[in-house]
């Protein structure tokens, strides 16, 4: 398919935006002639995965672009850096790394980014609508604003999603168009008892069974309760984007584009239907966990993605009066800490003992202790990418579990949960 | 010699020997960006150079971070002088074309099927032409 351009958009390859948003164009229509796009498809939102340092490389692009006097198109908010910009001694990294680490992040922001800084830009306010076209960065992010929101989105990654908030524009294929986004494959979650699926612990089991079993496909997922939540959303997408391809998904009776099976398949017979076993489940619970259970625990982290202002709201009653004997960290946004402060929440975690890292995680950067050993989890995500990214074998548990290890020093967990 | 051709993702011109892959591989997290090394111990291929190869692979997987490992290799050095994808991969296609913009030297990604490769040994120095031909490089 030869790529179509209009008139406006062949005017910003030749400069009539300045240097850097010819740049981004340049790149932009590279992109979707690779992908065979017919045409580019307006914008209204841009989420950039991009200010994570990987080396040097990154950095020289973002200032390419900004100072080219490259601006935003769109809103468009920031996923998150390599550095605590308002904790800066929490990250152990070099001299070299931590100013180009700021540079780059810095770079987004002169473009006229919104400096959010996190992995969860729905938790803070940017909600686009349903069917609204976008071009979001970040695997958890693009699943949640596909599936949980029904905005549009493909998955954009480092650069790419830059240049279509610089243009305003994305390549129009994949998710962006209608007839892909029907479901091929049902998930049947009926049999699973309610007491579990009441439970936050499922969710980010269920994601990764999902990300394994479905990959690239498109689930229809029924027998969910009505009542899930966005936060068990949150984590079912996080956990399925960490072990598969999965950019969209839809929860019958939950999600938008899902009020029923027969909406969600776009009244097309399904490819296959699955029925999760308790089996199933097991499989995916056991491989969350790769320290085994009873030893000792070293550290606990949570907020993978970002916590949100009610996960936060749970943990203060989960460790209220309690002392925390093993370090904790709690990861969020810039903008969830401000109301934590207000609230006064953000007070009565700090003196049980959370460390509360905003702007970055402590998997994508050298936060957790330097001697290494076991950390808790209640995220599939931060289970999944532990061991390679920071060397610790990681436990998987509720919120619960998590907090009474990190109180006892050993792991302590509730497997007559997952009975069956 | 065998002569096999590919659909061209990256024009380019490269020149090394052939280092396939039977599994697919994830730059992010699996490629050592500054030496240019598979870094996932997992990996069948652990601790093999990528660098200067005419690197042959089934696919390319997981995170859209694998652009910017890309990216870095070519400013590193320590890029491969080709790359023969049996699927077509936008990601590191994305990180060619982002460094060429930077002024980097960029290199050719063909899409092929890469079980046509298997007339040529492991090792065998390989010529990548701009128009996707690939055949044995005369030594």
């Amino acid at each position: 398919m030869t790529l179509e351009l209009t008139d406006y958009e062949r005017s910003l390859i030749g400069g009539s935006q300045g240097d850097a948003t010819a740049m981004a164009m340049r790149i932009l229509v590279s992109a979707a002639e690779l992908v065979g796009a017919g045409e580019l498809v307006e914008i209204r939102s841009a989420h950039i995965d991009g200010c994570l340092h990987h080396g040097d490389g990154g950095v020289e692009f973002a200032e390419r672009l900004a100072d080219g006097g490259g601006r935003v198109a769109v809103d468009t908010t920031l996923n998150v850096g390599a550095l605590d910009l308002l904790h800066p001694d929490k990250v152990r990294a070099g001299a070299h790394k931590t100013a180009m680490a700021r540079r780059q992040m810095d770079a987004y922001v002169r473009m006229g980014a919104e400096p959010t800084f996190t992995c969860a830009p729905y938790q803070i306010g940017h909600l686009p609508d349903v069917g609204e076209q976008v071009a979001w960065g970040e695997s958890n992010a693009i699943a949640f604003v596909n599936s949980v929101l029904g905005a549009r989105t493909e998955r954009y990654g480092d650069f790419l999603d830059a240049c279509c908030a610089l243009t305003g524009r994305a390549p129009l294929h994949g998710l962006h168009l209608e007839e892909n986004r029907a479901a091929t494959v049902v998930v049947d979650a009926s049999h699973v008892p309610s007491e579990l699926k009441a439970r936050d612990v499922f969710y980010p089991v269920l994601g990764t069974w999902l990300g394994l079993e479905v990959g690239r496909d498109i689930a229809a997922i029924v027998g969910l309760p009505a009542a899930t939540t966005r936060d068990q959303l949150k984590a079912l997408g996080a956990a399925a984007a960490s072990t598969g391809a999965v950019a969209l998904f839809h929860v019958v009776g939950v999600t938008p584009e899902a009020a029923t099976l027969d909406a969600a398949t776009h009244g097309q017979v399904p490819g296959r239907t699955v029925a999760l076993t308790a089996e199933m489940l097991r499989g995916s619970l056991a491989r969350l966990s790769t320290a085994g259970q009873g030893g000792r625990v070293d550290a606990v982290a949570v907020g993978s993605p970002h916590f949100s202002i009610g996960e936060f709201e749970h943990l203060v009653r989960l460790v209220s009066g309690r002392r925390l004997a093993v370090p904790f960290y709690a990861c969020t946004a810039r903008g969830t800490l401000l109301a934590l402060e207000e609230q006064g929440d953000a007070e009565v975690l700090r003196e049980a003992g959370v460390e509360i890292i905003v702007d970055t995680c402590v998997v994508v950067t050298p936060i957790l202790p330097a001697s290494g050993g076991v950390l808790m989890t209640n995220s599939g995500k931060f289970a999944h990418y532990g061991p390679s990214n920071t060397g610790y074998e990681v436990l998987y548990g509720s919120l619960e579990d998590c907090v009474d290890s990190a109180v006892a020093g050993r792991a302590l967990s509730s497997p007559e949960v997952w009975a069956w | 010699m065998g002569l096999v051709a590919g659909r061209v993702l990256v024009a380019g011109e490269g020149r090394g020997p052939l280092l396939r892959l039977d599994e697919p591989i994830s730059f992010w997290g699996g490629v050592d960006p500054v030496s240019g090394t598979i870094a996932d111990p997992r990996h069948a291929n652990f601790g093999t150079s990528i660098a200067g190869t005419v690197l042959a692979v089934p696919s390319a997987v997981g995170s859209s971070s694998s652009s910017a490992i890309m990216l870095e290799l070519l400013r590193e050095g320590t890029a491969p002088a080709a790359i023969l994808l049996g699927h077509a991969d936008a990601i590191l296609s994305l990180g060619v074309i982002v460094g060429e913009e930077l002024g980097y030297a960029g290199i050719p990604i063909l899409e092929m099927p890469v079980g046509e490769l298997v007339s040529f040994p492991q090792g065998v120095q390989l010529h990548v032409s701009p128009e996707g031909i690939v055949t044995q490089a005369s030594s």
